[in-house]
C-alpha cells in the first residue's frame, strides 16, 4: 500500500525517527534557542556548545514532532559537530534549497559528504506541506548560533 | 455487507455523482475526501448556481434602480429568507449575512460584547471550542474586562454539564457562548439543556453551529438560543458566506460592528443613524454570489432531506466507532454519546503528519495536526491527531478502507 513512500521514509528516516541521535540537553551549552511550528504542533529545543576558535563542538536536542522533523534535527546535530558557524550556516542554507527542490545546488567540495547525508531528507521536496518539517531544525539552529531569544519558525 | 444500511430514500451513489470533485484521482488513487469538517466538496448545484447568477443576474444590491440590481437583490433576500426557513427563525430579519463563522462570532464579541456586557460581567465558554470561538472572547477579555470563564469537558469528550452549572451560579455569567458539535470530538452538546440553563442563570445562548448545522436539523425556536452561526462552505456550499442568527431585540440592542456603505439609514459628515436589522451588521458589499450559492446548496441538501442525510451518517458513526476503536495501537479522542462524524485519532507508533501523508498515498484525504483546537488537544494531553470528517457522500466502503489503511500504516511505521 505505501512502497511508494520509501522514497520519503527511507531506513535512515525512520531510524532517526523512532531513536533521535543527540536527544539530550546540553546543561554547559554556550547557544540555546527554541524551534516551535505552532500549526502542527512540532516543537524542539536545541543546544550548542562552541569551542574556544567558536566551532561547534556539540549539539543535542529534545522535542516533540513528527518522524520527519525528528530525523532532521538528529541528522543536524550530527552534521554540524565540528563545523565552523559559518558553515553551519552554508549547510543549513543548502539545506533549506534541498528540501524545497530536492537537489543539492553548488555544493562546495568542503560540504559535499555532509550534505549527501542530508540527502535522505531530500524527499520531502514533493509534499509541500511537510518542508517545514524538516527545516525547522536548522532555522532553530540559525536562531541559536545568531544568540536570537525568540523560537524559530519554519512554518 | 452487515452496516451498510441504506437510509430510505438515500442513495449515497447517486448523491456522489452530483460532486464532480470526488470522481477525480489522486496520485493515481482513488479520492477518498474524509476532510468534510474542514470544508466540504460542492455539488454540481451550488456550481450552477453561481456560475449563472455570474452569468446572468449579477449586479451589486440594494443600490441600483435597475433591472440587473433588482433581480440580484432579490436573491439575495430570497437567500436570506432560505436561510431563515433552514434554521426555522421567527423573523427572517434574524439572519445577518456575515463572511464565515468566525466572523459571525467576532460580531457578537464586539457588539453584544462591547456594546451590551459591562466590564465585571463574565462569558462562559468551554474547553473544546474551536479557536474561533475562544480567541475573540479572549479579545474582549482583554479590551473590555469581561471574565473568561471555562466549562470542563469529561474524559468521554461530553460537555460536563455540572461545571456549566457551577460556573453559572454566581449569576455574573451573562453569556455562553459554546460549540454545538465539536470539530474534533464530534461530541453534539445538549443545546436545549444549555439554552434552559443560561436563561435560568440570566444569561444568553449562543451555539457554534459550524459543524452541527451540516449534520442535523437546527430549530433555533426549539432550541430557545440567543445567538446561532453557521458558515456555508461546510454545508455544501462556497467559501465567504457565513450566518449569524439572532434574537430580534437582541440585535436591535446591538451597536454596528463594521461601520461603511448600506448599514446607515442616514448619515452627515457629523453623525450617522444606523440601518435597521439586518442591514446594521451588513456594511459593505455583501457576499452576493456567495449568499445565492449558499441558498442552493440548503436547496441542495433539503432535497435530499436532513433526516434521510442524519441516518446516513449515523450509519457512517456507528460504522467508524466500531472499524476504528478495533485497531490496536489507535486512540480516538472523545466516545460522547450523542455524536457526529468526526473523528480524530492518534495512532502510537506514528505521528499526525507522518500518518497523513501515509493516507494521502492511498487517496485518503484527512486533516492532521490540532484542527483549530490546541486547548483541547492540550486537555487530552495529546500533540496532534488526524482526523477523519464525513459528509453526506461518505460510504461506508470508504470508512472500511480508511481502517486497513490505518493497519497497514502502522505496520509501515513498526
Amino acid at each position: 500500500m505505501f512502497d511508494d513512500l520509501r522514497d520519503l521514509y527511507q531506513e535512515v528516516i525512520l531510524d532517526h525517527g523512532r531513536k533521535p541521535r543527540n536527544f539530550r540537553r546540553l546543561e554547559d551549552a554556550d547557544r540555546h534557542a527554541r524551534g516551535d511550528n505552532p500549526m502542527c504542533g512540532d516543537r524542539m529545543e536545541l543546544w550548542v556548545k562552541l569551542e574556544a576558535d567558536g566551532r561547534i563542538a556539540d549539539a543535542a536536542f529534545q522535542g516533540k514532532g513528527c518522524a520527519i522533523s525528528m530525523a532532521s534535527a538528529s541528522l543536524m546535530t550530527e552534521t554540524v559537530r565540528g563545523k565552523t558557524q559559518a558553515e553551519a550556516h552554508e549547510l543549513g542554507d543548502k539545506f533549506r534549497a534541498l528540501a524545497m527542490t530536492g537537489t543539492c545546488p553548488d555544493c562546495g567540495a568542503e560540504l559535499a559528504d555532509d550534505m549527501e547525508r542530508l540527502q535522505v531528507l531530500g524527499g520531502v521536496s514533493e509534499y509541500p506541506s511537510r518542508v517545514k518539517c524538516a527545516t525547522l531544525a536548522w532555522h532553530t539552529l540559525n536562531n541559536a548560533l545568531d544568540d536570537k531569544q525568540e523560537a524559530a519558525s519554519s512554518e | 455487507m452487515d452496516g451498510a444500511v441504506v437510509a430510505p430514500g438515500f442513495d449515497v451513489a447517486r448523491v456522489r455523482q452530483d460532486f464532480p470533485i470526488l470522481s477525480q484521482t489522486v496520485r493515481g488513487k482513488t479520492l477518498v475526501f474524509l476532510d468534510s469538517g474542514a470544508s466540504a466538496q460542492k455539488p454540481r448545484a451550488v456550481i450552477d448556481t453561481m456560475v449563472r447568477t455570474m452569468e446572468t443576474a449579477y449586479a451589486n444590491v440594494h443600490r441600483g434602480a435597475y433591472n440587473l440590481s433588482e433581480k440580484a437583490t432579490a436573491a439575495y433576500e430570497a437567500a436570506r429568507a432560505a436561510v431563515a426557513r433552514f434554521l426555522n427563525a421567527a423573523d427572517e430579519r434574524e439572519i445577518v449575512f456575515t463572511s464565515s463563522s468566525t466572523a459571525a462570532i467576532n460580531l457578537v464579541a464586539h457588539s453584544y460584547g462591547r456594546g451590551v456586557l459591562k466590564a465585571g460581567d463574565a462569558v462562559l465558554i468551554s474547553e473544546m471550542e474551536h479557536h474561533a470561538n475562544l480567541v475573540p472572547w479572549q479579545m474582549l477579555r482583554d479590551a473590555h474586562g469581561v471574565e473568561l470563564r471555562v466549562a470542563r469537558v469529561t474524559d468521554a469528550g461530553e460537555l460536563d454539564m455540572v461545571d456549566v452549572e457551577a460556573k453559572l451560579a454566581d449569576g455574573r455569567v451573562k453569556l455562553v457562548a459554546v460549540t454545538h458539535m465539536s470539530n474534533v470530538l464530534g461530541t453534539v452538546t445538549p443545546a436545549e439543556r444549555l439554552a434552559t440553563l443560561a436563561h435560568a442563570h440570566g444569561a444568553k445562548l449562543l451555539l457554534d453551529g459550524s459543524q452541527a448545522a451540516v449534520h442535523r436539523r437546527v430549530d433555533m425556536q426549539a432550541i430557545g438560543c440567543d445567538f446561532y452561526v453557521f458558515t456555508g462552505h461546510k454545508l455544501y456550499g462556497p467559501t465567504g458566506i457565513g450566518v449569524l442568527w439572532g434574537r430580534m431585540e437582541l440585535l436591535e440592542r446591538m451597536p454596528p460592528f463594521l461601520g461603511g456603505g448600506d448599514m446607515i439609514a442616514e448619515v452627515s459628515l457629523e453623525r450617522f443613524i444606523p440601518a435597521p436589522v439586518p442591514a446594521k451588521f451588513e456594511a459593505g458589499t455583501p457576499p452576493i454570489i456567495e449568499a445565492i450559492g449558499l441558498r442552493a446548496a440548503i436547496d441542495y441538501v433539503e432535497s435530499i432531506g436532513m433526516p434521510a442525510i442524519e441516518a446516513h451518517e449515523r450509519t457512517l458513526v456507528d460504522r467508524a466507532t466500531a472499524k476504528l476503536s478495533a485497531i490496536e495501537g489507535l486512540t480516538l479522542l472523545g466516545r460522547a454519546q450523542d455524536r457526529g462524524g468526526v473523528f480524530a485519532f492518534a495512532l502510537d507508533v506514528a505521528h499526525a503528519h507522518d500518518l497523513a501523508t501515509l493516507l494521502d498515498r492511498t487517496g485518503i484525504a484527512v486533516r492532521s495536526g490540532r484542527h483549530c483546537a490546541e486547548p483541547l488537544h492540550a486537555r487530552f494531553n495529546v500533540e496532534s491527531t488526524c482526523r477523519a470528517s464525513f459528509g453526506l457522500y461518505t460510504t461506508v466502503e470508504e470508512i472500511d478502507y480508511l481502517a486497513e489503511a490505518l493497519v497497514k500504516a502502522r505496520e509501515f511505521f513498526a
